[in-house]
């Protein structure tokens, strides 16, 4: 039981020491932490290897809340969803904490980000291993609060704020459908460990629920339905699905390490893993996953198409997260929770690799993060290329490379489930084109052609490769970029995954075979990446043109289809405005008037009474009289 | 034999020729000595009763009254020296440093 206590354990211990002792630590906090994580990591792929062969490891570690029938318990549960979840997880951690090393060196907030760092693995690893859904939560809440604490890591720097407040405040809206959801789900099952509530779902399959009687709606809806629904919101907010999305691309205002772990390889995953681990009750709510597929169908597509026209690097690979995280959502929405799952692992690899070789390619330019002033890089860095090359390869879905098997199985999947499901194949393949097209567009701007960056910018000498303990964890991360995919599909992970997840409903045949439906796709692929070439890889005039001709869409994809100024118009300036006015009328008019109003009465009341204290001896004296004469008198004459 | 009421008006008559010496004199020494009349306006009245009742407290109490008055006037007359050398006048209207 020991070792498996202490995955989550170590980097909590290693959030502790650093965080509390961090002032003497003075750049050293990567001695403690990297250590402990790795060693977390370790232990979490012997955990792997013993379900492997073993039935799922399930532990109580103790009572956390008992009060009447509602009770919940602190307790490590590794079946095989979370052990591979785990793997993925602690690996990549373990990697970006060594990378850490390196990128943030000589910041002021190092060791301050080490601890930020251990304390957010710590968080993920409770959200995966926990058997009810009120540690889920606090796991939940927990990456939730350390995304915001290291994307405002640069706190002096207005973007930073600003975009950690808009992560902190979308990530909020999405908590509270997922908090409706923990409460319904308390009261239909009275309970929130995840095997009872599995078992109880056959009884409460027809029960309904009137989610609109406040509005005095006799609208019905199921109830599972309702809850699938309700925890989907949590989903939406913390793995950016449209709408809740704005926040993910902003949070790269954070440092790279963190855009990696957080943004691109584990947080933003909990959505996904959410609706995979509760895949029971969206199993029994054809509702709820219709507007799952559809959410995760329309993600994927608008964040490919934002992604086409983006200047910033880490934007580029942002929105192309957002656009992966949608191909899992849809993949969950068909009830291939394998193969999202499994597009979730090997993203998380061939993800935090590109997010760390951009970082790479941003720490030798100091800090030129716009695609347009870099290029002609590989000559300068080429592990950097490389390692970049794989991943995006991978992210393309090229074979043999990772994103190939995982990405084709959702297509296929999708493909195979029906009418719906082929619309979302449709969507997925023009995704994927557009996926390497934005994915080569960015290699051939940065690593090829001319070079467009000032070399004074950057202390008057040529950009360079990065420092050993960044170029590790790059070439550690390229492998899985290029086997994991394989390794998955060698050795049968959807098989592995659905012994602890429910399996879809044996597909239809359709009449195209998987052969071929895989040629397609590869296909799509390498058209985009040839795109890309034409258009960026050797000097042309067609993007130019194109953007020029399509002047609305050029513009729709720029600016992010308007997101930004669709929430700033309908909700940010209102609320603004309102709380303006709220707080010219109401704070300073009314509470603040009665506030001072009884202070100034109390003063004035004083300043009149006071008159009474004259010092006169006699007065007092006369005072003194007059009251025992009248005491008197009532004496004699109430009597 | 002069009845009680008699001495019951004499010693009303002396308390309140003594309070209002000491509501309305300006002259500290003079309020002091008109709290030594009300003091025996007080004695004259513990003396008629003990007499009309026979009982021999009250004129015990007499001796304590007397006794006290004169530790009375001499820590009194002491203050107003004292303040007399503070303030060079004996006005009570000036002592009003109670008042902040």
């Amino acid at each position: 039981m020991l070792p498996y206590v202490l995955i989550p354990l170590l980097p909590l211990v290693g959030f502790l020491i650093v965080g509390i002792f961090w002032p003497y630590f003075r750049g050293k906090g990567h001695w403690i932490t990297v250590p402990l994580v790795s060693l977390s990591a370790v232990l979490s792929v012997r955990a792997f290897l013993d379900t492997l062969n073993g039935p799922p490891l399930h532990f109580v570690l103790y009572n956390w809340i008992q009060s009447g029938h509602f009770s919940v318990s602190i307790s490590i549960m590794i079946d095989h969803l979370t052990a591979a979840m785990l793997v993925m997880v602690t690996v990549v951690s373990s990697l970006v904490h060594l990378y850490t090393v390196g990128y943030m060196k000589d910041d002021s907030g190092y060791d301050r980000f080490f601890s930020y760092i251990s304390l957010f693995t710590f968080a993920m690893i409770i959200l995966l291993i926990s058997d009810n859904l009120l540690e889920l939560f606090f796991g939940w809440e927990g990456v939730g609060f350390c995304s915001y604490i290291l994307i405002v890591h640069w706190y002096e720097r207005r973007p930073s704020w600003m975009a950690a407040n808009k992560a902190f405040i979308m990530n909020r809206i999405g908590d509270f459908g997922f908090l409706l959801g923990i409460f319904l789900t308390y009261n239909v099952f009275g309970t929130l460990d995840y095997d009872s509530i599995f078992r109880q779902i056959p009884q409460h399959l027809h029960d309904t629920v009137f989610p609109f009687s406040a509005f005095h709606s006799p609208e019905s809806a199921s109830v599972l339905t309702v809850i699938a629904l309700l925890l989907f919101v949590g989903a939406v907010g913390k793995s950016a699905q449209i709408p809740l999305h704005p926040w993910l691309p902003d949070a790269m205002e954070g440092p790279t390490p963190i855009s990696a772990l957080i943004h691109a390889a584990t947080m933003v995953t909990a959505g996904i893993f959410m609706i995979a681990r509760l895949s029971p009750i969206y199993d029994a709510s054809p509702t709820a996953l219709m507007v799952v597929g559809w959410t995760g169908a329309i993600t994927a597509f608008v964040a490919a198409t934002i992604a086409l026209t983006q200047r910033d690097i880490k934007k580029i690979v942002a929105y192309s997260t957002m656009s992966q995280l949608g191909y899992m959502v849809m993949a969950c929405g068909i009830g291939a929770y394998g193969a999202g799952i499994f597009h979730l692992l090997t993203h998380g690899f061939f993800k935090a690799l590109l997010f760390l070789a951009a970082g790479s390619v941003i720490h030798s330019l100091s800090g030129e993060q716009d695609i347009f002033r870099m290029g002609g890089l590989s000559k300068y860095m080429k592990l950097t290329f490389v390692t970049m090359l794989l991943g995006s390869l991978a992210l393309s879905g090229i074979p043999p490379f990772a994103g190939y098997f995982s990405k084709d199985l959702i297509l296929s999947d999708a493909f195979n489930a029906g009418p719906r499901g082929q619309i979302f194949w449709a969507i997925g393949l023009v995704t994927a084109l557009l996926t390497a097209f934005y994915t080569f567009r960015l290699i051939f701007l940065v690593f090829t052609g001319k070079q467009n960056f000032s070399n004074d910018g950057h202390h008057g000498h040529a950009p360079h490769e990065s420092p050993l303990v960044m170029t590790i964890p790059l070439i550690i991360l390229s492998l899985g970029a290029v086997f994991a995919g394989w390794a998955g599909d060698h050795y049968d992970i959807i098989g592995y995954l659905s012994q602890s997840m429910s399996v879809p409903n044996s597909l239809e045949i359709s009449g195209i075979s998987d052969g071929s439906l895989k040629m397609i796709s590869v296909l799509a692929g390498v058209l985009g990446i040839a795109i890309a070439f034409f258009f960026y890889g050797r000097p042309s005039g067609i993007p130019l043109a194109l953007s020029n001709a399509f002047r609305p869409l050029y513009s729709l994809s720029r600016n992010k289809w308007f997101f930004d100024e669709i929430y700033d118009a309908v909700f940010t300036r209102p609320v603004i405005f309102l709380s303006y006015i709220l707080w010219r009328e109401v704070d300073k008019g009314v509470i603040d008037m009665v506030v001072n109003g009884i202070a100034s009465s109390c003063q004035m009341a004083g300043a009149s009474l006071r008159r009474l204290q004259t010092g006169q001896l006699q007065n007092y004296a006369l005072v003194m009289a007059l009251g025992l004469f009248g005491m008197v008198s009532i004496f004699i004459f109430m009597k | 034999m002069v009845p009680l009421s008699w001495y019951v008006t004499l010693s009303s008559t002396l308390f309140l020729i003594g309070l209002v010496g000491v509501l309305v004199r300006r002259n500290i020494v003079i309020v002091l000595l008109c709290v030594e009349i009300m003091l025996n306006a007080v004695n004259i009245n513990f003396v008629a009763f003990s007499k009309y009742q026979h009982v021999i407290d009250a004129q015990i109490f007499v001796f304590f009254v007397i006794t006290v008055a004169a530790a009375e006037v001499a820590v009194g007359l002491g203050i107003i020296i004292a303040l007399f050398r503070l303030r060079e006048t004996i006005n009570i209207d000036e002592f009003n440093i109670l008042k902040l």
